[in-house]
């Protein structure tokens, strides 16, 4: 424990820049696999444990066509595309056939394509971590700004995740697509005896959950190691951002992974060798001040 | 007297008779006995994130048992391997050797496991009175303990303590001439990290007293996400940093702490930068990163390592790996020990690869060494180099003197009461 360090840092704005960008950058990808899991999860009430290997199918991906076409952006929406894609067979074929099923169930059909799809990886890809590398066009010296450091690649990613996070609050928020999404979540007998579809309701939100894992997966490819079960970890936090934020609730879902974010990158001066214990830690207080999480609703 | 005299020669020759007897009709046995393949075993870890440890490990031995097979084997015995996946698990590694030994008449355990998974191997060579030969543990304790070695183990492996005291005069040496003085670690959080680490700090400020420590960065093995942790050592501005992460957590790390122009703002010290799997992983490596040659065809310079390195590369379409030139020391160890014993037997192999000098390409001189007191490999190839992108990669690479080495080790050794 370092609390002179941790007071230094928060009276220092370059440090605060500092350790705030980075803080943002943790939460802001995070959001993103969170953000499809808690969407899943509300509106088809399935927790989706294969959610991790979305996350790493994107990265891979990505890997291939940025190699293929050396285009960092065609790279990400082919992580996207690719991993819409291959959530809505996923669904359709299997998830699908255990939606009124027990939890155990749910479980083992996501356990057994975790290992399916680690598996995959090494045939396709090799058991070997692969590195992606950086595209051009951010190889350039990070910004100083207060004497803090930013990196000019992260800075990219705050904005492309802010601006993802609020197409898909209008999405939910404003359109027709979204009206449905959220009355499926409360009563999806009403909304099926009203004649919609409410297959193609619970397709579509595992689509969308599923593409927001394989857009973090290609976003992040450049600054991750690539190997089989690398979704595991990540898998492991968005849970975490998820109960802090409370099931379900996309906000909560962003509230939580700026706060594990924040909580990482502040921790790692005051406590650096209590950095993964302050992310449970956190989440134990949450869980008995408000069980629901911070933003989810209560019963 | 007479009588006995009598009786004696009579059961000496019944004896001789019955010895002659067996020897007539068992005769064939034996020859087909001496003639039959022996089993090596060879737990390794095959599946999971160090994958490549295992894979590398086996291609090389794969690769060197096809020429000592062709070359006549083991005392005129082939060499079957029985290669098993222990997936990194320290309690599979020990079962999977028993199992080696018990059930698929393996007389002999190369064992190609990560430290972790030697120790408890080494106690299934224990229990069950086989020779082993660890070549992949860097762990010094494992030969170097009496209390934890065994006389059928050997290490055929670069050794934590012989990297730490070349790290630390390598790393000293540029600290003098930089006045580099306030120094920062990053290194992955568990036993090889802290280990290793604790060492070349302890040998640099034995080098260079002026060295002081100001920050400590312990990310968790195989943490995806490195940003708190190079925030952290930013903040802290040391001089110089030294990380003992490696693979693909090293690889993420540089990809990482390049964006925040890291590598700019300090000297970094990366002992396992320098092995062809990180090398070419890393598209944007910056230059000047220091580090040990793990393995690289160019180090030692010689046409042997270039060639090897090469015959490797055009069979398995990449390069080898620290842990291939390991493997390939462990297994012609066994096989020139069984030459000069002229028996495929694991007590014997054992007694004649005490103090067996063999030629190496990987060796300083051309030759390693199985020392005797502690049944380890000494006499390989280190140097510390700054790498930059592409071939050689480390391009200049500073030899270390085994004198000091082994004296050092000697001292060490004296403070641990290993002597």
């Amino acid at each position: 424990m370092n609390l002179a360090a941790l007071m230094d840092c928060l009276t220092s704005a370059s440090c605060l820049v500092t350790q705030t960008t980075s803080g943002l950058i943790i939460g802001m990808l995070l959001f993103l696999v969170a953000a499809g899991l808690t969407l899943i999860f509300g509106v088809l009430k399935v927790v989706n444990f294969t959610h991790g290997s979305f996350y790493m199918l994107g990265a891979y991906l990505a890997y291939t066509v940025n190699g293929l076409t050396d285009s960092y952006v065609l790279a990400v929406l082919a992580a996207a595309t690719g991993v819409g894609i291959f959530a809505l067979i996923f669904e359709r074929f299997f998830m699908s056939k255990v939606y009124g099923s027990n939890v155990l169930m749910q479980l083992l059909v996501c356990y057994a394509f975790i290992l399916i799809l680690d598996d995959a990886v090494k045939i396709i890809w090799g058991p070997e971590f692969k590195s992606m590398g950086m595209a051009t066009a951010f190889q350039k010296p990070p910004l100083f700004i207060a004497g803090g450091i930013v990196p000019v690649f992260y800075l990219f990613l705050i904005i492309v995740t802010l601006v993802i996070s609020a197409a898909l609050y209008l999405v939910i928020t404003r359109t027709r697509f979204g009206t449905v999404v959220r009355a499926a979540a409360v009563n999806p007998s009403m909304v099926s005896a009203l004649g919609i579809n409410t297959g193609l309701v619970y397709s579509g939100v595992f689509v969308l959950g599923g593409m927001l894992a394989g857009l973090a997966g290609g976003l992040a490819a450049p600054v991750r190691s690539l190997t089989a079960g690398m979704g595991f970890s990540i898998l492991i936090e968005s849970f975490i951002v998820t109960v802090i934020g409370g099931m379900g609730s996309i906000a909560g879902a962003l509230l939580g992974s700026v706060l594990i974010g924040l909580v990482r990158s502040f921790g790692s001066i005051g406590f650096p060798l209590f950095v993964e214990g302050l992310m449970f830690l956190l989440m134990a207080v949450i869980l008995i001040l408000k069980p629901s999480g911070l933003l989810g609703k209560e019963g | 007297m007479a009588r006995k005299r009598a009786e004696l020669d009579r059961r000496t020759v019944l004896k001789g008779a019955a010895a002659g007897a067996a020897a007539t009709i068992f005769a064939p046995n034996i020859v087909a006995a001496q003639n039959k393949v022996v089993r090596i075993g060879m737990p390794t870890i095959l599946s999971g994130r160090v994958a490549q440890l295992g894979t590398s490990s086996r291609n090389a031995v794969i690769m060197e048992v096809e020429k000592i097979n062709a070359a006549g084997g083991l005392a005129g015995r082939q060499i079957e391997m029985v290669i098993r996946d222990s997936k990194g698990q320290p309690q599979e590694a020990a079962r999977v050797s028993r199992e080696l030994v018990n059930s698929d008449g393996c007389e002999i355990l190369l064992d190609a496991e990560a430290s972790s998974g030697s120790f408890a191997v080494q106690e299934v060579a224990k229990d069950l009175g086989v020779l082993v030969m660890h070549t992949n543990s860097e762990t010094s304790s494992l030969t170097a303990d009496p209390k934890i070695r065994i006389p059928l183990a050997f290490r055929s492996c670069r050794q934590g303590i012989h990297d730490a005291v070349v790290s630390g005069a390598y790393a000293a040496e540029i600290a003098k001439a930089k006045k580099i003085n306030r120094w920062g670690t990053c290194s992955p959080d568990y036993a090889y990290g802290r280990d290793n680490t604790q060492l070349f700090v302890e040998y640099l400020k034995h080098f260079y007293p002026q060295a002081e420590v100001t920050t400590e960065a312990w990310p968790k093995l195989f943490q995806p996400d490195y940003t708190e942790v190079i925030t952290r050592v930013l903040q802290n501005k040391p001089q110089a940093l030294y990380s003992a992460l490696w693979g693909g957590d090293l690889t993420s790390w540089v990809d990482q702490a390049s964006i925040y122009a890291l590598f700019s703002q300090m000297e970094v010290f990366a002992i396992n930068m320098a092995d062809y799997t990180v090398l070419t992983a890393v598209k944007n490596l910056p230059k000047g990163i220091h580090s040990a040659t793990r393995y690289i065809k160019t180090y030692p310079a010689t046409k042997q390592n270039a060639a090897w390195g090469d015959e490797y590369r055009a069979r398995f379409k990449e390069y080898p790996t620290n842990w291939s030139w390991e493997n390939w020391v462990g297994i012609h160890f066994i096989a020139e020990a069984a030459k000069k014993a002229n028996s495929a037997d694991g007590k014997k192999i054992a007694e004649a690869m005490r103090g067996l000098k063999i030629d190496c390409p990987f060796g300083a001189d051309g030759t390693v060494t199985m020392r005797a007191d502690d049944q380890t490999v000494i006499g390989y190839a280190i140097g510390w180099g700054p790498t930059i992108s592409q071939e050689p990669y480390v391009p200049e690479v500073k030899g270390a003197s085994w004198d000091t080495i082994l004296q050092l080790e000697a001292e060490w050794k004296k403070r641990n009461n290993y002597t």
